[in-house]
């Protein structure tokens, strides 16, 4: 029996690469007569622009072009395209390539510079003149939405540029019925995804081949080629999108089209010379898409056993100053809510808000954390209300197994109905719980407790959606070398698609893992596909890389029958060799079959199809998988510090059936530690005028070895039926509960001041403030243990 | 640059103070001159490379597009991410927050010289083996700050693990991976586990 | 992200050094580390038209006892002090502190000298320099002058240096029969504290001699509080004693608020670490004094 490799912990194919600095990041790629770019960009949140005076930029030696709105061709001075349009979404505004009258966010692009080096390039910014005249910028979500609010467009009329509302059964009179009603208002403020690789784009022109190449640091090169050709007037053909290595995406690469990625090719075109833009971070953190930004006010109605009756939030969701990628983020959010539980009656609706504020599109978690939060709070709010045990409470409403599929009644992101596949809620919440010893956890914190220290334990459930189509492809080819080649468009940001496709493939051929080569995010080697984003690659790709493998394999059976002089059902497969049932010394390697499939004279037959093993195969699922899982954490307050330290965090998972148990571990813990990051460290800040406070590194905080601790993961495997490997997706798994758990986790911490936190994310100095004003109400410093069996 | 809470509130030094002068004393010594560009030579990974260079220029520019080895990264251009890290005469120093000019007569070690990827270095297998990196792009500045950790303490525990790696992000945030793999990478240099000899590579233009 | 043009010298000795500096000290600016300010330079928020590199100046490198204090070289790594024995044994509060200046690669290449001269109020040293009341040498084109801590530290980021002067040496008195403790606050690890605290006493069996206590994060330069300090001096360190050391620090300091903690927060916690670090100091003072005995 051949060696399986899905479901092994198999080293990586790219690491030697990468960890001998031999990958390709686009700030790699250097080209004969490289020019470099800078964008001049806004200092004002919201501003016309009166003039934009070039001329002291352009005499600077060195600089070769200087570009403002009135320079480029007109495809480019039209607003960029619209990404993902929604019947709701009325007003769908895109930015212009560079400012035409009006800045609306710090940070958009007013003026590009090309020039010999960057440090030129850079000089010459500083030539150039530019008259705004500010005007009253709108920077917070409820300022937008106040009648009289200066206007973000003023041709919309209004800040609000959708308003969307789904239903299931009638809220209204559950709410009018029910036992229990709790209403809450919850805020998430601004984050970043802060790749450690910032933005970049490099383009070259070939004017004889009327080819232009792209390297760019997007997740979707493909989009980004179609867009290109389009809006420069050459043939899909003609344009060639390269994402190579690129140092985390995270969402906000998936974004198109970035100002920048029309602007670099555009001038390579024009000078007939390759440019270079490569973002530096405090343009990163300006221009490149934000997230989280949300108010919810929500409801939740009980009977007196503490079972759901009717949920209902309506929330505010800033979009920034444009809003191309459209309502995927709220349309996540309000659709990710009910999670794991029965809930009969649900009404969410949104207000989607125009702001001066940099855009706002899908990171890591997209909408999701927002959703778990509202819920999860609410259901830890109901457990207090009524006594309840907060895993109890959540016991009595969860989804069983023999319940699925479960329709949940909504629309998601996809246009298809939000139904969850598979999955077991119970079997996972329990294995938390057993994990992080829930049992004992009463014992454990009067323990703390009569040490005078403030630990608190958290439990979150949540079910996530990935997978979505439309549609991903593949195209595997075994070379007459013997080496496995496979192509598919999903650009790879870290997530290990080398090694997980080629672990696919691999399994079909019964190859090597490292003898299958996988190309990713080149539209010269695969030129169908959509994107990395929602956790759908290793779904969707990995599917369509399963089924080209699958059809190689029978194509090799077939040629080698023929060679062979056998039928193909007497043909094993193995080690790369076919050979003949009960007979040893008839058989040909893969190899050898390779050749055989592309002779040079002679013919080949017809059920043969084509010549060569290879095979392109693309799978489309009918509706996204939903994986599900239950984080679980105990965390200790220093109360007269506001400083937090997580003692412990454990993750039960259920992503269906796992391809590389190491790769998945990486993506929950990365997850993880980025959702902690918007938990307690990272925020933007934006002050009263618009401007952006956070701009570098030491402002906008990301948690290092000493704040992300070791997270415990142990997975559940219920496959999906809805691919042909059983798998879902995994790469947002880590961030989505986190907010929820470290809430009520610090409520549990913090329960003798009764402090409810009901804001992301937090800081020493909020935590502070709210133990301050907590201790206001009751002065007692250390109030006796906790009545027993509150936790 | 270490990581400041609060925004850059001032640009430069204000000097509001005029000092008493007590003993005064003439300076003879010539002011050197003032230069914009200078040439100097650098020894890069075994190899001494001579340019001109601008005095501007930052080090990690110099390393990358002088040099052409790209394997060094440029993550935030102010001292904060790590992902520049490279060895100045053995130690690690971010190669964004020196100028070209300040390495003249200088060693440099970079990402290049440590292992190839037919032959790894024991701290490279080590990461690969623990899944100490996704993307990659943090991944050199980590390897050369444990390469130089670990000369000097050998056995470190998984908290001074910590400590030594907290100067370096990871957005992929493998950092327990990395962690474990410094551990086992120390153990594997212990039990004298042959490393490749750093590799000349001075880069492109050697 | 790239700076501006600028001029440059590396001159190989001080009175090089000091020569350029008479030559173009208004606009010129000293590179010492350059871990503060290489970011400033690089984001162009800084653009002085000559840097003046202090880096091949060999001679401002070095560590020596001199009369009961310890006197560091102003172009000192700071990663050599931090692992100089002389500094473990004989300046413990400074050993204490220098773990928490930035990161290893950061006090690799940043000195000693150019934190002190850089004279953020955040930042730890100066703090040490002002908890143990040292001083610093300074040379001009008048000759070398010594400057007393707390007349060095003049504002934000501004110190005593004329724009012709050069930081020499930093000098700080040994503390090895004292108890010290150095406590902050940062976000994260090798963040600039939002508070910090270096604490120094003298003790005599129970009862506190001498204590000393200065704060970054809280004024424009480190702070010191007499009446704080007073208030611990002659007494046993009680838990009420520390409490009302706690609450005078929290009333007493003024500091203003940022996006990462309000005034209020600093005042709080740096009552707190106050209260944290006299207790950490008197205790290692008697573990001092139990041990010689």
């Amino acid at each position: 029996m051949t060696t399986q490799y899905f479901g092994q912990r198999i080293k990586r194919n790219e690491d030697p690469r990468l960890l001998t600095g031999g990958g390709t990041f686009v700030d790699d790629v250097t080209l004969p007569d490289l020019l470099h770019a800078a964008v001049l960009r806004s200092p004002h949140a919201h501003a016309r622009v009166r003039r934009v005076d070039t001329a002291g930029a352009e005499a600077l030696p060195g600089v070769v072009a200087v570009y403002t709105h009135g320079d480029l061709p007109p495809s480019l001075q039209e607003p960029l395209p619209r990404l993902i349009p929604h019947p709701a979404l009325v007003h769908h505004k895109t930015q212009y390539a560079l400012a035409r009258d009006k800045v609306r966010h710090v940070g958009e692009p007013v003026a590009f510079v090309v020039a010999a080096s960057r440090y030129v390039a850079e000089d010459a910014l500083d030539l150039i003149e530019v008259e705004y005249d500010p005007l009253p910028a709108v920077v917070t979500l409820e300022q937008a939405v106040r009648p009289g609010a200066p206007l973000v467009h003023e041709d919309a009329g209004t800040n609000v540029c959708a308003h969307y509302t789904q239903r299931v059964g009638n809220v209204d009179e559950a709410l009018a019925r029910a036992a229990h009603v709790f209403t809450e208002r919850f805020v998430i403020d601004r984050g970043t995804a802060a790749p450690m690789e910032c933005r970049g784009v490099v383009a070259q022109w070939d004017p004889r081949l009327r080819q232009l190449v792209v390297w760019d640091s997007t997740q979707a090169p493909i989009p980004i080629r179609n867009g290109l050709a389009r809006l420069l007037g050459l043939a899909q053909g003609g344009v060639r999108v390269i994402a190579p290595d690129i140092g985390g995406g995270f969402g906000p690469k998936i974004m198109m089209f970035y100002p920048e990625e029309v602007l670099v090719p555009y001038a390579a075109m024009q000078l007939s010379r390759p440019v270079k833009w490569i973002e530096d971070r405090r343009e990163n953190f300006a221009a490149m898409n934000h997230e989280r930004e949300q108010i919810h006010d929500a409801a939740i109605a009980v009977d007196r056993d503490g079972r759901i009756l009717a949920v209902r939030t309506a929330f505010l969701y800033d979009s920034g100053a444009y809003i191309p990628y459209g309502l995927t983020v709220p349309i996540v959010a309000s659709t990710t809510l009910p999670g794991p539980y029965k809930i009969p009656n649900y009404h969410c609706e949104f207000r989607a808000v125009f702001t001066n504020k940099t855009i706002v599109s899908p990171y890591r978690g997209a909408g999701r954390p927002h959703g778990v939060f509202v819920m999860e709070r609410l259901m830890d709010r109901v457990a207090a209300e009524l006594g309840i045990d907060r895993v109890e409470l959540r016991r009595r409403n969860l989804i069983q197994p023999h319940e699925f599929p479960y329709d949940v009644g909504l629309i998601y992101q996809d246009n298809a109905p939000l139904i969850y596949d598979s999955g077991n809620y119970p079997a996972t919440l329990e294995a938390a719980l057993q994990k992080i010893s829930y049992e004992h956890w009463p014992q454990e914190r009067a323990r703390y407790r009569a040490q005078h220290r403030h630990v608190g334990l958290g439990v979150a459930c949540y079910v996530e959606g990935s997978g979505i189509g439309p549609y991903e492809g593949c195209r595997v080819t075994v070379e007459p070398s013997g080496k496995v080649y496979a192509a598919t468009s999903v650009g790879t940001q870290g997530q290990g698609h080398f090694t997980s496709f080629a672990q696919i493939i691999a399994d079909a051929l019964t190859v090597r893992v490292e003898d299958v080569i996988v190309i990713t995010g080149d539209s010269g080697a695969f030129g169908w596909g959509t994107g990395t984003f929602a956790s759908r690659a290793a779904v969707v790709a990995g599917s369509a890389a399963h089924l080209a493998a699958q059809a190689v394999r029978e194509k090799t059976l077939l040629v080698a029958a023929t060679k062979l002089e056998a039928r193909p059902d007497d043909l094993v497969l193995e080690h790369g060799r076919v050979s003949v049932r009960g007979a040893p010394g008839k058989s040909m390697t893969l190899a050898e079959v390779a050749v055989a499939a592309n002779p040079l004279r002679g013919t080949i037959p017809k059920e043969w199809e084509q010549p060569g093993l290879e095979a392109s195969r693309y799978f489309a699922p009918p509706r996204g998988t939903f994986p599900n899982g239950v984080h679980a954490a105990i965390v200790e307050v220093d109360i007269e510090t506001g400083m937090l330290k997580i003692l412990r965090y454990v993750v039960v998972h259920d992503c269906g059936r796992v391809i590389n148990p190491m790769i998945l571990d990486g993506q929950i813990r990365g997850g993880v530690a980025q959702g902690l990051g918007g938990t307690f460290y990272e925020k933007l800040v934006y002050d009263e005028s618009g401007q952006l406070l956070t701009q570098t590194f030491m402002d906008y905080l990301l948690p290092t070895t000493m704040e992300v601790p070791e997270i415990e993961v142990d997975h559940l495997e219920t496959p999906s039926p809805l691919n042909p490997l059983g798998v879902k997706g995994a790469g947002e798994a880590g961030v989505i509960p986190v907010p929820a758990l470290m809430a009520q986790a610090l409520d549990d911490a913090l329960s003798e001041l009764g402090i409810r936190i009901t804001e992301m994310p937090l800081s020493p100095n909020r935590l502070l403030e709210m133990i301050r004003e907590a201790r206001a109400q009751a002065p007692s410093p250390h109030p006796g243990p906790l009545p027993q069996g509150e936790g | 640059m270490k990581k400041r809470t609060g925004v850059v509130r001032r640009t430069t030094k204000a000097r509001v103070v005029t000092p008493r002068r007590r003993n005064p004393v003439r300076t003879d010594a010539a002011a050197p001159p003032l230069v914009t560009r200078k040439e100097i030579t650098v020894q890069v990974n075994g190899v001494a490379q001579t340019a001109e260079v601008e005095v501007r220029m930052t080090l990690v520019d110099f390393i990358r597009e002088r040099l052409g080895l790209t394997g060094t990264h440029v993550g935030c251009e102010h001292g904060v991410c790590g992902a520049c890290t490279i060895l100045l005469d053995g130690a690690p120093v971010r190669s964004c927050l020196m100028f070209a000019v300040q390495a003249a007569g200088q060693e440099i070690m970079t990402v290049e010289a440590l292992g190839t990827p037919d032959r790894l270095h024991p701290i490279q297998e080590a990461f690969r083996d623990h899944h100490g990196l996704q993307c990659g792009f943090c991944t050199p500045g980590f390897l050369m700050t444990t390469l130089a950790f670990l000369r000097e303490r050998p056995s470190p525990t998984a908290d001074e693990i910590r400590v030594a790696l907290a100067g370096h992000l990871c957005r992929c945030t493998v950092y327990q991976g990395i962690v474990e793999a410094v551990s086992d990478a120390a153990a594997r240099l212990r039990a004298g586990t042959p490393t490749p000899a750093p590799r000349a590579r001075g880069g492109a233009r050697e | 992200m790239k700076p501006a043009p600028f001029q440059y010298a590396a001159p190989e000795s001080v009175e090089e050094t000091v020569a350029l500096l008479h030559a173009h000290g208004t606009e010129g600016k000293l590179l010492a580390g350059g871990q503060s300010l290489v970011p400033l330079l690089n984001m162009r928020l800084a653009r002085p038209s000559v840097i003046i590199d202090l880096n091949r100046v060999r001679t401002l490198d070095y560590i020596r006892e001199e009369n009961g204090e310890i006197a560091i070289g102003a172009m000192t790594r700071q990663r050599t002090a931090e692992r100089s024995p002389v500094v473990t044994r004989r300046l413990p509060l400074l050993a204490d502190a220098l773990p928490l200046v930035g990161h290893l690669q950061i006090r690799t290449r940043g000195t000693v000298g150019g934190n002190i001269a850089h004279a953020d109020p955040s930042a730890e040293l100066p703090a040490v320099l002002a908890a143990l009341e040292g001083s610093v040498v300074v040379r001009g084109p008048g000759g070398t002058r010594r400057v007393a801590a707390h007349a060095f530290f003049v504002s934000y980021l501004t110190t005593a240096l004329g724009p012709d002067e050069l930081l020499l040496e930093v000098r700080f008195p040994a503390h090895e029969h004292q108890g010290s403790a150095f406590l902050e606050v940062a976000r994260r690890h090798g963040d600039y504290a939002l508070v910090g605290v270096g604490a120094v006493v003298t003790m005599a069996g129970n009862v506190c001699q001498r204590a000393r206590l200065a704060f970054t994060g809280v004024g424009p330069v480190p702070v010191r509080i007499p009446d704080a300090e007073a208030v611990v001096t002659g007494k046993m360190v009680t838990d009420g004693v520390l409490a009302e050391l706690g609450k005078l620090v929290t009333h007493m300091i003024d500091p203003t608020g940022d996006i990462h903690a309000s005034a209020e927060y600093r005042k709080e916690v740096a009552g707190v670490l106050a209260r944290r670090a006299i207790r950490a100091a008197a205790e290692r003072a008697r573990m001092k004094q139990m041990r010689m005995r």
